[in-house]
This record gives structure tokens, sequence and C-alpha cells, in this order.
């Protein structure tokens, strides 16, 4: 591996100083950063273990929602009866992302900022209305979860800057989520396609009354497919609904063809996913 | 070259304060540095799970860990797994149910098997290979691992849980 220098900061300051620097990195649990170093497809002189800052450790459920650090690792997400409870995509998410050995270091955080096209946890994001709160040497700004990637790999982050926690507001009522993916595996494989979905029922549990659903693996970064939201709002909460809101779904992605699924086998796979996803997040509103 | 650092870390119970350079994985220090062999390098990006040791307790590929992480840490590795009376009931459970063959994947699965009776005495099947699905194996095709955890879960928790439960 290439030569680097190596800190852990106690303090945001801190950290933000150190990665104003040209050639610094963040590590949080350097599932993708280490190998990434190694290869040589990401060049650092200075590590900078985000892990010891307090912010970034943040897990907290109150009446204005879930605050998640971004260092946050997936063990500690499954763990949380909290976030089972009231957000349970992102629990769903967390306990597929590679094997359990992963799951201890790995972060959604820094699933986000890999940026990957195919990455698990950021459909489930999108789908929960979550916000990243972003610090920089100019101070904070928040971005909506579904603006933050911009291509593979690629983010809105400066240098400089360090994305902190991210926010969801509580859901209300009869609301729900779940999230799933397809991979030619049953365990520890790359999503062929992803679908996080989060339902609101009305108090009958008759009509849905907002829904937001999100897709992954299937165009250049994930996205939230803002016509199925519109369609499925006043909708009854059937299988009629959800294949056709499966259907729109299909016409809104743009999927490669590679070695584990072709464009068509994607495509086919959306509507699918689409409506087994909704079905469980209605099933789950229901219950509330 | 990168100011070499002063690790001070509990490996199996021992306190130990290890030099090593920023870039340098918990693998390669516990085999290059520390000649803790017992660890194995399969495929050195997080994919086999044959470098698995616990890190505070939790399992993790230590292909992935930068040894200058570990500062104040717990590590557990292969080496401390069997006690001074012999091998434990994990490791015995593996011997006789014949769960490996070339054995290069061995030391990481009964460290992924630790934490997981730890944490769930006694799993089932599907708990099991779900698991240790980060711990690949070319030899066995994972039957005679699965059956091994069980048996061990019996061992270990004896008449406290029954096969059923
Ligand atoms: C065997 C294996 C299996 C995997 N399986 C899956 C899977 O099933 N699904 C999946 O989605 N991913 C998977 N991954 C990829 C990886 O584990 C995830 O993307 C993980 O969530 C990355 O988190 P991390 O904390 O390890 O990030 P790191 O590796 O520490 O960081 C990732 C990137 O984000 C940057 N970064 C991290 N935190 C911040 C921050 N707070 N602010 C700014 N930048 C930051 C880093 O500089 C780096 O570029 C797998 C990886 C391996 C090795
Ligand atoms: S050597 Fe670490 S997972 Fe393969
Ligand atoms: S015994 Fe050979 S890889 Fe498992």
């Amino acid at each position: 591996m290439r030569d680097f220098e190596y800190e852990a900061p106690e303090s945001l300051e801190g950290a933000i100083q150190l990665l104003s620097a040209s050639e610094a990195k963040p590590l949080a649990g350097g599932t993708d950063l280490i190998d990434h170093l190694r290869t040589g497809r990401v060049v650092a002189d200075v590590v900078v273990d985000i892990k010891k800052i307090p912010e970034l450790n943040v897990l907290e459920i109150d009446e204005t929602g879930l605050r998640l650090g971004a260092a946050v690792s997936c063990m500690k997400i499954c763990q949380h009866d909290g976030i089972r409870e009231h957000y349970p995509s992102l629990t769903d998410a967390c306990t597929i992302i590679g094997g359990i050995q992963i799951q201890s270091r790995a972060s959604v955080g820094g699933n986000l900022c890999n940026s990957g096209a195919a990455a698990d946890s950021t459909p489930a994001l999108i789908a929960l209305g979550g916000v990243c709160v972003i610090a920089g040497q100019d101070g904070t700004r928040e971005v909506p979860v579904e603006e933050f990637c911009t291509g593979p790999s690629q983010n809105i982050l400066k240098q400089g800057e360090l994305l902190t926690e991210i926010r969801f507001p509580l859901p209300q009522g009869k609301s729900s989520s779940h999230y799933r993916r397809f991979i030619p595996r049953f365990e520890m494989d790359i999503a062929v396609v992803g679908v996080g979905a989060s339902v609101s029922l009305d108090g009958a549990g008759e009509k849905i009354t907002t829904a937001r659903v999100a897709l992954g693996a299937v165009a250049a970064k994930p996205f939230l497919a803002e016509k199925v939201d519109e369609f499925l709002v006043g909708q009854a909460p059937t299988e009629e609904t959800f294949t056709q809101a499966g259907a729109i779904a299909r016409e809104l992605i743009s999927p490669i063809d590679d070695h584990r699924g072709t464009a068509e086998f994607r495509t086919h796979v959306t509507g699918v996913l689409v409506r087994r996803v909704l079905t469980e997040a209605a099933r789950r509103a229901a219950e509330k | 070259m990168a100011t070499q650092r002063i690790v001070t870390t509990t490996i199996n119970g021992t306190e130990k304060s290890l030099l090593c350079e920023p870039r340098q994985t918990l693998l390669e220090v516990l085999r290059d540095n520390l000649n803790m062999t017992g660890t194995k390098e399969g495929c050195s990006n997080g994919n086999c799970g044959a470098c698995t040791v616990l890190l505070n307790g939790d399992p993790v590929t230590s292909c992935l860990v930068l040894a200058v992480e570990c500062e104040g840490a717990e590590i557990e590795t292969i080496e401390g797994v069997a006690t001074k009376d012999g091998l434990t009931p994990i490791q015995n459970a593996f011997l006789e149910n014949a769960a490996l063959q070339c054995g290069i994947c061995t030391p990481g699965i009964i460290m992924s098997t630790k934490a997981l009776l730890k944490q769930n005495p006694n799993p089932t099947e599907e708990e099991i290979r779900f698991y240790l699905a980060g711990n690949l194996c070319r030899c066995t095709g994972y039957d005679k691992i699965v059956d091994a955890v069980q048996d061990a879960a019996q061992r270990q928790c004896g008449a406290g849980c029954s096969s059923d439960a």
C-alpha cells in the first residue's frame, strides 16, 4: 500500500482542518476506503479517522425524528430497537450490507459518501426522507439525500467537507418502510436492483396518503422515483396499485448490462421488486 | 516514509505495544510483525473472511482494519481460542465433524462462530448460514461446518438448550 499518515481527531473542527489539505481522506469503517487505497483507486497523503468525533456517533430518536451519525456502524443500527420500529427499511438495508464482519465496521455515512450506484442503504435513506448534514470550513449545510450523489462514485462534497449526520422525520400514524434488493447469490453480492419505499396510509388503512419510492442500481445514482410517488397518492394499497407502480418505475430507469444482469432483466426485476417492496411497506404501515 | 507509530492493544488477553506504519493492516501486523500466522490471508479485500479476528468482541476482517486504528482495542485471534486445558468445544466440534479440509478458512470461521454463539447460543441452520456468509470455504461445501457449529452449540450450552428450541 502507498505510504500515508494517519490522524484520529476527537473534534469536528480538528477533522475539518485536517481534511482541508488536499489528498486527505476521511476513514469511517474503511470497508471501501482501505481496499481503494491498496489498489490505488484512491490516493491519500493523510487518512483522517473520523470514528472518534462525537457528532459522527450520535444515534438518537425523539419526537422530531432520528439523528444518525455518519460513522455509526451497520451493526449498531441493526441492534437498535427504535430504528427497527420506526425506520425498518434502514434495518433491512444494514442487515444485508456485506457479511457480519463488514457490518461490524461499515457505516451508512461511508456507504453514502462512497456513492456507488448500487449502495444498499441509499434508497432506504431517500425513501425515509433523510437529510444530510454537511460540515465544512464555512459552517454547515443541509442537503436531501436524493441530491447528495451526482453520479457513479461522485457526490456534492467539496474537499474539506464532512458528512456529519443524516436526519429523518419521525413517521406519523400508519406509516412504515421496507428495503429489498435482488442479487444473484443469497448473500454477499452487489444489488442488481434495490428498492426502498415508505408508505403512509389514512386512518382506516384504505388509502395511501404519501409514498416515497427510491431505486438503486438501475441508473448512474440512486434516485427518488417521483412519478411513482405521485401516482400512489390517493390510491388503495392493493396488489393492482402496486403492480401499476412497478410498471411506472420501469419507465424511469436507465439500467446497464453487466455480468450480474442485462438491462432487460433489470427492467423486469424493477417492476417486480417495486410491487413487492410496496406491498411489504404497506403491510407494515397497516399494522401501526 | 510516514512516521512509525506505537500502538498499544490487548491481544488475546495480553497487553502488547507494537511498532507499525499507518498503512499496515491489522492482518499484516499480526502475521508479519508479530509472527501470529494463525490468522490467514485469502483475498486481502474483505470478501473471503479468512482473516477474521474479534475486535472489541465483534468479528472483523483484519485486512480491512489499519493496525493504527487499534490503539486501546481488544483483539482476539485464533491463537487465543484454546486454553491451557486444551481445545475448546468449538474447536473439538470442528475436528470431530470433519468441518475442515485444507484448513485455510478455519481460523476465520472459528472466530466468527465464537462471536455467533456468544450472541446466539443455539442458532438455527439458517441463522448459522447467514452469519457465516462472510467466511468462504472452497473445500467443505459448508454442510459439515454448519453441523459443527450446531454441535458446538450443544456442547457449549449442554442441557441448557434443546436441539429443537
Ligand atoms: C466484502 C464486502 C461486501 C460489501 N457488501 C456491500 C453490500 O452488500 N452493499 C453495499 O451497499 N455495500 C457493500 N460493500 C461496500 C461497503 O462495505 C459499504 O459501502 C460501506 O457502507 C462503506 O462504509 P465505511 O464506513 O466502511 O466507509 P469507508 O470505507 O470508511 O469510506 C467510504 C468512502 O466515503 C468517504 N467517507 C466516509 N465517511 C465519510 C464522511 N462522514 N464524510 C465524508 N466522506 C466520508 C471515505 O473517504 C471513502 O471515500 C461491501 C464491501 C465489502 C468489502
Ligand atoms: S483476507 Fe481479509 S477477507 Fe479475505
Ligand atoms: S477447508 Fe479449505 S477452504 Fe475451507
